[in-house]
């Protein structure tokens, strides 16, 4: 009998993903195939990584060596709790993904369905390794196949010049990280050329160079999860992306980013400083509250949710400022609830955005429309959508019972120790932060609100939203997945953080589960039942019995009569569908009150128009305060470099000779 | 674990939020109509009100969706849920540990996206325009109030509603500076979050000033019942709330019924002079455009951040 470790188990997983993706190329153009059996074989597979994952956390780490690589540097790999926890993400969210995929694409879409196949698991399969690797190269190796695969997954439908233009976007953003990312490991090294983890933590780093390290770590991963000002990429990919693969990229490769963060700041460059968690908690902050106000004002249903990743991801940056200060202070037990608070997030948000992202998937499918100000009232046509999606909605503006409040509350609950800092100021200012967390997440509420409001709910704002149709089994089974996570996370809090609790404890030496092993499985109470307490399960019962009883008592005790009629016109015979909000009109508020906030160009119909229209676009700043001038400059040095360049082989041969001559001159023996 | 006592004192308590909301609602009317020299109406009207709408049929518009249909009972459950955790009569009762006072604010959160995804189902100009505000209020109320919370939480070294009520009620009586700039925000919050004057008008019958009433315009029979009771549950919920706050003397602290009926009479005088004061300040002031309301809700966010840092920068040894 042949005993595997978890380990071998996660690397044949990768094996079998790519072999299904390469199985894809076998029969490029049949659809059926490839949909109905590669993608669900796919999901098998997720299934098997997150169990693997489950059943290793809290286990020593493993490592192994495998025989290729460089001549004297082999690939490392090693599964520890933190690979573990993100691998468990790896594994679960994309089942959904997956088996959505097998119901989703169709024939003639862009990119033939085999080599989609093949980008798509090779995608995975590169995540899975990125989480294992254990030296720089393999790192390295790992995220740049997952930053190429994702780049051709998001050129799917690359006919059109704008998809293009935001795959190349991508692509060049991805490199600045990668290539910050490799100076940040290249300083870990300290030079002694041993580019392996463990080497890299046996190195003792002045605090010069450990912060440099910190800092190139945070601007290079900060570029792949979406922190401002590198940010501009998200709002551009996501929609031009397929739905499956814009759910993958946020729900899942940005995680990727923040584990990446978190391997460097708090396993491999050693003890941070205090101010290393300022900058994060300050860059997360801008992040966040950026992300939330542009996302209240779009009208394409994807940049909306793409905006939304950005809030989240400044969230969690929030939160990992957080646990460096706490734990630079060596207030451990707040850093690790800080840090939970951190990897909760990371779950609940891979399951709730992919659920959001797919939902959109269905609505483009269902009404070949992405623009919000088209849809309205698809909860009558697509009723299973619209019912998920609101789960999807409710976890994400963080309210119970839901996933997204536990992790916001625990991120609260952290904030209100932070007076306890040894610090003359840090004491004061971080509780104030509170204030700025808790306005983000009341108005990502204003933002789900008008997401949802608009594309299912009033009348259909055009007639050819009639012939909707509901998602199919595939796409049900996909999205009925990730809402479940959603609900699980939601409401045994308890049970998913002893479980994570392994990689808090790895990371800061101490965790939160001998506390919640103290209370029931039904509570969550991380510091003690006196201090704060959250029963999300009671939460829930005590609503749906409310509803239940009551509904049954009004039945009894009255009726329970309806009539049909056409609502009330307040007397103004004309009431369709276009007296309704537009997605404009529905951010007009945000607009107003932050206007300072956002570049706005509009356009105001006048009295005397014959065609009025109004219209208003808005961008970001900085595209005009950074992006731009930094083209202008690259281009002005190209300009000058052209001058030198001639295009004629005569003029190289002339440079070259120079050369020789100058060398001749100055090289004399 | 439960017992008996403490189980029928949650039955108590929350049976007993469901019978006097209504009758605040009346009480603040009355008062109302009083100092506004106009003849009163009956103090009992809200349950007459009630059962007339439970009797009547539902008139649903064509264009409403299962969502519209189930947000009244969900805004009734979160309500009532509310009232059963808010330690209106004892602080020692067997559903307090489920939610602390974040999670509070994360119950009224998720009624308010219902009933505003509701104003938007039948896809009138009246109900989005309702949603929208409602929607603007609130993330601009939520914050101020969460910071009050974050004020007292600081006191109290503890979020959960029953040990800050406790910790309040037995300190020596000092003059928290904070406390107050935290009051005072938290009466502004509860005027916004309850649609009362200045930001909204519970009495309004003109649709451009509405907020509350333009969303849920279409509703007729037990969904506007259900939905009228869950508003005086707020009410009720928010008063009972600034009074364990800031006025917790008189709270039962024990698993005991008797404690629980003894607290009654107090509960009752406090809830009196509390819906007077409240009319008071409806009879004072005039309602706001709604662009004003941005300003009077940060007023009170500031206030309240303003408490918090008092509390840090002057309180911390006490």
């Amino acid at each position: 009998m042949l005993s595997l470790l978890p380990i071998d188990t996660l690397l044949i997983a990768a094996c079998a993903w790519l072999a299904i993706g390469l199985l894809g190329l076998v029969a490029p153009r049949n659809l059926r195939f490839i949909s109905k059996t590669l993608f669900p074989l796919g999901a098998l597979v997720g299934v098997l990584v997150g169990l693997v994952a489950l059943g290793s956390l809290g286990e020593a780490p493993e490592t192994a060596v495998l025989v290729i690589g460089l001549p004297d540097l082999p690939f490392h790999l090693r599964l520890d709790n933190l690979s573990a926890v993100f691998a468990l993400l790896l594994g679960f969210v994309p089942v959904g993904i997956s088996i959505y995929a097998a119901g989703y694409f169709r024939k003639g879409e862009g990119t033939a369905p085999g080599v989609l196949c093949l980008e798509y698991h090779v995608f995975l399969a590169s995540m899975l390794l990125v989480l294992l690797a254990d030296d720089a190269y393999a790192f390295m190796v790992a995220w740049e196949s997952m930053a190429l695969s994702s780049f051709f997954l998001v050129t799917t439908n690359h006919q059109h010049a704008e998809i293009r233009r935001a795959g190349f976007l991508y692509l060049l953003i991805a490199h600045v990280g990668a290539i910050s990312i490799l100076l940040s490991f290249g300083v870990m090294t300290g030079g002694a050329g041993d580019y392996t983890f463990a080497g890299m933590r046996a190195q003792q780093l002045s605090p010069f160079w450990a912060s440099a390290a910190f800092l190139l770590a945070l601007v290079g991963f900060g570029a792949k999860a979406g922190l401002v000002p590198l940010h501009v990429w998200l709002p551009e990919a996501h929609p031009a992306a397929p739905s499956p693969v814009s759910a993958m990229m946020s729900g899942v490769m940005l995680k990727t980013a923040i584990y990446g963060l978190l391997r460097v700041s708090f396993d491999l460059v050693g003890t941070p400083l205090w101010w290393w968690g300022v900058v994060a908690l300050a860059v997360g902050l801008v992040t966040a509250l950026f992300g939330v106000l542009y996302s209240t004002v779009q009208s394409d249903m994807k940049r909306l949710l793409a905006y939304s990743s950005i809030e989240n991801i400044g969230l969690i940056a929030v939160g990992i400022g957080l646990t460096l200060i706490f734990h630079a202070y060596r207030m451990e037990a707040l850093a690790a609830l800080a840090m939970t608070a951190v990897l909760y997030h990371c779950l609940a948000h891979s399951a709730f955005k992919s659920l959001l992202f797919l939902c959109t998937g269905s609505v483009l499918h269902a009404t070949k429309e992405r623009s919000l100000g088209k849809l309205g009232g698809l909860i009558h046509r697509m009723p299973w959508v619209a019912w998920l999606a609101l789960a999807g909605v409710i976890a994400s503006v963080g309210l119970p019972p839901l996933s997204g409040f536990v992790s916001e509350w625990m991120l609260l609950q952290a904030f209100l120790f932070s007076p306890g800092l040894p610090h003359p100021w840090l004491n004061m200012v971080v509780p104030v932060a509170a204030a700025l967390v808790v306005f983000v997440a009341a108005l990502a509420g204003f933002a789900m609100v008008k997401f949802y409001g608009i594309i299912f709910l009033g009348q259909m704002r055009e007639p050819g939203l009639k012939d909707a149709h509901d998602a199919g089994p595939w796409e049900k089974f996909g999205l009925a997945w990730l809402a479940l996570i959603t609900l699980l996370l939601g409401i045994l809090p308890s049970t998913v953080i002893s479980r994570i609790d392994a990689a808090t404890r790895q990371l800061l030496g101490t965790g939160l589960a001998d506390k919640l092993h103290e209370q029931g499985w039904w509570m969550l109470a991380p510091m003690s039942p006196e201090r704060a307490s959250y029963e999300p399960l009671i939460f829930l019962v005590t609503i749906a019995a409310t509803l239940l009883l009551g509904r049954w008592l009004v039945r009894h005790l009255y009726h329970g009569r309806v009539r049909r009629t056409a609502a009330w016109d307040c007397g103004y015979w004309f009431q369709g569908p276009r007296a309704q909000d537009t997605a404009e009109g529905f951010s007009q508020p945000i607009r107003r009150i932050f206007e300072p906030m956002f570049r706005m160009e509009r356009h105001f119909p006048t009295a005397r128009d014959s065609k009025p229209y109004y219209s208003v676009k808005v961008e970001d700043h900085f595209w005009h305060w950074l992006y731009l001038p930094v083209a202008r400059l690259v281009n002005a040095i190209s300009g000058l470099v052209t001058a030198v360049q001639g295009g004629r082989i005569a003029i190289y041969l002339l440079y070259s000779f120079i050369t020789l001559l100058i060398l001749l001159l100055v090289a004399r023996p | 674990m439960i017992s008996v006592s403490g189980f029928l004192g949650q039955i108590f308590a929350i049976a007993l939020a469901l019978l006097l909301a209504p009758l605040l609602s009346g009480w603040v009317g009355q008062c109302r109509a009083w100092l506004q020299s106009r003849t009163a109406p009956p103090l009992l009207l809200p349950y007459y009100m009630l059962h007339k709408l439970f009797h009547k049929d539902v008139v649903l518009a064509h264009g409403a969706s299962s969502l519209f249909r189930a947000a009244p009972f969900i805004v009734f459950g979160c309500m009532v849920l509310a009232c059963a955790i808010i330690p209106s009569l004892s602080t020692d009762l067997p559903l307090a540990p489920a939610a602390d006072a974040i999670a509070l604010v994360g119950v009224f959160g998720l009624a308010r996206i219902f009933i505003s995804l509701a104003a938007m189902d039948v896809g009138t100009s009246f109900g989005s325009l309702g949603g929208r505000r409602e929607m603007l209020v609130g993330f601009l109320a939520e914050p101020a109030l969460l910071m009050v919370i974050f004020t007292l939480a600081m006191i109290a070294q503890s979020t959960s509603v029953a040990t800050i009520v406790e910790t309040l009620a037995h300190r020596e009586f000092v003059i928290f500076p904070s406390l107050a700039f935290a009051g005072i925000a938290f009466t502004m919050v509860s005027l916004a979050e309850n649609a009362r004057v200045p930001v909204d008008n519970p009495a309004t019958h003109l649709e451009l000033t509405m907020i509350h009433e333009a969303m849920i315009l279409e509703y007729s029979g037990r969904h506007l019942a259900l939905i009228e009771w869950a508003s005086s549950l707020k009410l009720y919920a928010y008063s009972c709330l600034g009074l364990a706050f800031f006025f917790p003397w008189g709270i039962a602290e024990r698993d005991n019924f008797m404690a629980l009926l003894a607290a009654i009479p107090l509960l009752l005088f406090k809830l009196a002079i509390g819906g007077f004061l409240l009319a008071g300040i409806e009879t004072v002031s005039a309602k706001m455009r709604i662009f004003r309301a941005p300003e009077f809700l940060g007023t009170a966010f500031l206030l309240a951040v303003l408490g918090l840092l008092v509390r840090l920068m002057l309180e911390s040894r006490v």
